[in-house]
């Protein structure tokens, strides 16, 4: 007997993400988080009003990978730009998508400043522990003895300080705000991150407060090994430095 | 309407307001600070948007993310906070967005000074930051002119969908003068910038607001698509002053700002004197005035060129390139802060009329003489 059953679509490319082959290399995260931007922005019915603010670093092509307005920002201004823009149009969501070099380096002043207004904003602060684009230098958020081409010999804290952890050093300031960290090097890290950023989005869809996610993210290019051992790599080291946590929530009145 | 006794600043930030720049991005800076306090206590009123950010960096870029909103957008600060700026003013000059900026300028470099200068000449004119791109500046030399062109600013910033830079000597910041707003004022609609604004993509393809092109045929387009659009303003946009220019003159001054106010007043007491003395005063220092200048250097009878400006000497190079030898130019200068008195423009003037070849501030064409005989070409200055 033939059936007639109706086909179900279960699973296909957000609206919010166009159709461009992204340039990431192969076993690279950032192409993973773009996709649970992109389903937020989708599930929240956010695309036809988002503005994403792309950084300076691998990402920087992000605006070709998606479906809404980009504007493209200086190294580290992001936050900046998006700071200008919602002032203007709070009835916008924006966000911004950045790398390590570019948020917790050269664009440390804005973000910081940026957190402390309490802009109502969307970061997705990308944790890769090196420089990515520029050919994998020592980051602010490298660890400990991690060998980079511009620390061969590995870290030395001595001389560069200790590894830079973002969402804790947001936490710390008093202005509510959404902070937390996760990993997307598995699939159940996965469905947690996605979680994480869907709740940022909504705090700013409520208008709520500032809105952070720390994504630990590989990058087996320059970390010089194979995708696989990346993600493996990723949870032995980056793990105990950078623990998974929810730092920071707004109190509303859901009690969160 | 009637005129109010207002200081520079606040009536420059007045004139915004007016002009529908209802979006206002700062950091404290003397001697422009009072347009922020003035702004902060206006904003509200009018609903607009002000936010004093963490640095000039944080400035510029909150004023290009602003910008892409399609509204009219404003920032003031004083040359350090300026020279923070460039970076934001190259992105956003290529990436093609209306903005004002002004520059209520002091003496430099470095921390240099908080009293009057016109040393940002270069910076304002000649790029500043990187890439190929100019910023059209308008250069006003009273109360009244700075707040007509501050309302004029904007239109042409959406006009030719480039920054705009107001510059200022301390003096138009800090002095007051009577002003008068005009009743009827251009203050932009959104609605015209949907064509190129960040919207968002309903009912439309996504759109990019964005200064890279990795392509070197993209970014040389891209180039070409500026540069002809500094060519139209070169055409249409050129502003200037003659003052008491006649065949009777046996000097030309160039002076712009407030120092070409003080040339007035030693040009109207020379004039008792029976000594005659015209001035050229460029309002729009982006696009400069070439042509007419130099019309008018080819058809007087005028013997010599003098350059004054509170500076060691930065417009006198365009109008060394516009005179092209033609006559002698000299040139004048206090600089550091120091603003001349017109005793001493009279003084400079009434020197080089008498043994105009021996001048001390050797022209381009002696200095080069000069230069071929002792074998330094430096230009010498009255401060020397
Ligand atoms: C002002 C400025 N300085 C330096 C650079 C060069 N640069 C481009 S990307 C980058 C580092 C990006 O690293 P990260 O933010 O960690 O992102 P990733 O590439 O790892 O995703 C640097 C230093 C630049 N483009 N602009
Ligand atoms: S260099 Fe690293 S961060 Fe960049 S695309 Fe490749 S793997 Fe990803």
């Amino acid at each position: 007997m033939h059936t007639e059953q109706a086909t179900k679509t279960i699973f296909q490319r957000p609206e919010s993400l166009s159709e461009t082959v992204t340039h990431y290399c192969p076993g690279c995260t950032h192409g993973i988080i773009h996709r649970l931007v992109a389903e937020s922005l989708d599930e929240l019915g956010l695309r036809e009003q988002a503005v994403g603010v792309a950084p300076v670093g691998c990402s920087v092509l992000i605006y070709n990978y998606f479906n809404t307005d980009f504007l493209e920002a200086p190294h580290g201004r992001a936050p900046a730009l998006a700071t200008g823009f919602k002032r203007i149009r709070p009835d916008m969501t924006v966000f911004t998508y950045q790398g390590d070099g570019d948020l917790a380096s050269i664009g440390m002043g804005e973000i910081v400043h940026a957190a402390n207004r309490g802009e109502k904003i969307t970061v997705i602060f990308v944790n890769n522990a090196i420089y990515g684009m520029t050919g994998g230098q020592m980051a602010p958020t490298t660890l400990e003895g991690q060998i980079t081409t511009t620390c061969p010999h590995g870290r030395d804290t001595t001389q560069t300080g200790q590894p830079i952890r973002v969402a804790e050093l947001l936490s710390t300031l008093a202005t509510p705000a959404y902070i937390e960290r996760v990993s997307v090097h598995s699939p159940m890290h996965i469905i947690h991150a996605k979680k994480a950023i869907r709740q940022a989005f909504t705090y700013q869809k409520d208008s709520v407060c500032f809105s952070l996610v720390e994504v630990l993210s590989t990058c087996p290019t320059n970390w010089g090994i194979t995708p696989t051992e990346a993600t493996k790599w990723l949870e032995e080291n980056m793990f105990g430095y950078y623990p998974l946590k929810r730092f920071k929530q707004p109190m509303t009145e859901e009690g969160a | 309407m009637a005129k109010i006794l207002m200081k520079g600043n606040e009536a420059i930030g007045e004139a915004a307001i007016r002009a529908g720049a209802t979006n206002y991005f700062c950091y404290p800076i003397t001697p422009q600070t009072e347009v922020a306090e003035y702004l902060a206590r206006r904003m509200p009123e009018v609903g607009g948007v002000f936010l004093q950010a963490e640095s000039e960096v944080a400035v510029g870029n909150m004023l290009f993310g602003a910008a892409a909103t399609g509204r009219r957008v404003f920032t003031t600060s004083s040359s350090p906070g300026i020279s923070l700026m460039q970076e934001a003013i190259s992105y956003i000059a290529g990436a093609q967005l209306p903005c004002v900026l002004l520059n209520i300028m002091r003496g430099g470099p470095g921390l240099g000074g908080i009293l009057p200068a016109q040393s940002d000449y270069f910076q304002a004119t000649k790029g500043g930051g990187h890439g190929d791109y100019r910023l059209m500046v308008l250069a006003p030399s009273s109360i009244q002119e700075a707040v007509d062109l501050t309302m004029d600013a904007f239109p042409l910033a959406e006009k030719y969908r480039n920054p705009v830079m107001i510059i200022g000597d301390g003096m138009i910041g800090q002095m007051m003068e009577p002003v008068e707003f005009p009743d009827e004022v251009d203050k932009g609609d959104p609605a015209t910038n949907e064509g190129w604004a960040a919207t968002g993509a309903r009912d439309r393809k996504p759109r990019v607001i964005k200064s890279l092109y990795l392509d070197p045929y993209k970014l040389e387009e891209n180039s070409y698509v500026l540069h002809e659009k500094y060519e139209q303003m070169k055409q249409h946009e050129v502003r200037y002053e003659r003052y008491k220019i006649s065949a009777k003159n046996d000097l030309l001054i160039v002076s712009y700002g407030t120092m070409a106010r003080i040339c007035q007043t030693a040009i109207d007491e020379l004039e008792q004197e029976g000594v005659s003395v015209g001035l050229f005063r460029p309002i729009t220092l982006f696009p400069y005035p070439e042509k007419e200048l130099r019309k008018e250097i080819e058809a007087r009878n005028v013997k010599n060129v003098l350059v004054v400006e509170m500076s060691c000497g930065q417009m006198l190079e365009d109008v060394e390139r516009v005179v092209q030898g033609v006559k002698p130019v000299t040139f004048f200068g206090r600089t550091g802060g120091i603003v001349p008195s017109p005793e001493e423009a009279k003084e400079q003037i009434k020197n080089m009329i008498k043994k105009p070849t021996r001048a001390k501030k050797a022209s381009k064409a002696t200095a080069k003489k000069q230069a071929a005989k002792k074998k330094s070409s430096k230009r010498q200055r009255k401060d020397a």
